[in-house]
């Protein structure tokens, strides 16, 4: 039997409001309009953010982070050690709360990232993760079952070549720094970044190419 | 959603939808100016993709960021935003776009 339901009447209702926004339009709608109202957020700074994210910051960062430390053992040195630090000199901070960790792969060891938690992803310098690592099944089977996950985005891990699989979290983020591709020497720090892609430092690629540039 | 991504496809805008920008752009602003940490965000949001996992919700972007929104939503309480003053805004705003003739800016 049909019975009057105040909720289902008032959904029914927006429904045939075509005009009316859908619930998560209204839900951000309003949060953003209460959080600037009280000065919680500036609304240009939310503008600004939306815009660098949506249109400048990309893996383009990371890349270039990447070739530098091919090019400049004295980089290599200062990434490695400390990532955030050495990331400085290229003007990139945009997460200041968050460390940096670079992680090189080398003949015998790959490095992977993941988030088991929720979607933690150095996005200052890769830009926003894509849809697969925010995904529960890349979550949960990265750290399981790593070597078939890097099977499944078409690398093939040699048996002598260890994985090891980094779980980000809020406070320490990962960069893989892949192998410099052979056949490279004397190429210029920006011909060398367009090699690398973003999956080679999420590492989920391994083998970059040096025709790809 | 689990499917690396096709390297001969064309490039794929980084948000689906602007609001799913603009719910990322908040939970990072508010980090930023200090309103909650970077880690109870994580917490916030694991806990939410969790819940998500353990009620069945398909593995994609709309559960992805129907958790964000969560997140967003119980930590703001925190920052003074009661969840009866939320039902009030979304209230007022779903009135000002009853209100507003197509086509013009709705205002509150």
């Amino acid at each position: 039997m049909p019975t009057f339901d105040s909720e289902n009447a008032a959904k029914l209702h927006r429904e045939l409001h075509t005009h009316l926004p859908s619930d998560p339009v209204l839900r951000v709608k309003t949060l953003e309009s209460l959080a600037v109202e009280r000065g919680l957020v500036a609304p240009e700074s939310l503008d600004a953010w939306i815009e660098a994210y949506s249109e400048h910051i990309g893996p383009k960062r990371g890349a270039h982070v990447v070739a530098r430390s091919w090019l400049d053992p004295g980089f290599r040195t200062r990434l490695l050690d400390d990532a955030a630090e050495a990331i400085k000199e290229f003007d990139y901070q945009g997460d200041a709360s968050a460390h940096l960790k670079a992680v090189e792969n080398t003949d015998t060891q790959h490095n992977m990232v993941v988030c088991t938690l929720c979607s933690c992803y150095p996005f200052s310098i890769l830009g926003m993760s894509p849809a697969w690592y925010k995904s529960t099944e890349y979550r949960a089977r990265a750290v399981r079952e790593p070597r078939k996950v890097l099977t499944e985005f078409g690398v093939a891990l040699p048996e002598d070549v260890s994985v090891r699989v980094w779980d980000s979290t809020a406070e320490l983020r990962y960069l893989v720094v892949p192998q410099r591709p052979s056949g490279t020497d004397g190429w210029s720090e920006e011909r060398l970044a367009a090699l690398v892609t973003r999956n080679s430092m999420i590492g989920t690629e391994r083998d970059l190419k040096a025709e790809a540039g | 959603m689990f499917q690396p991504d096709d390297p001969l496809a064309p490039p794929q805008p980084v948000f689906d939808e602007p609001w799913q920008a603009q719910a990322l752009a908040l939970a990072d602003n508010l980090v930023q100016a200090g309103h909650f940490t970077a880690t109870a965000w994580a917490e916030a949001l694991g806990q939410e993709l969790r819940s998500a996992e353990s009620e069945g919700a398909p593995d994609d972007l709309d559960t992805y960021y129907a958790a964000v929104l969560s997140a967003l939503e119980t930590l703001t309480e925190s920052a003074g935003i009661s969840e009866e003053t939320r039902v009030q805004r979304r209230t007022d705003w779903e009135a000002a776009y009853f209100r507003t003739p197509h086509g013009k800016p709705v205002v509150l």
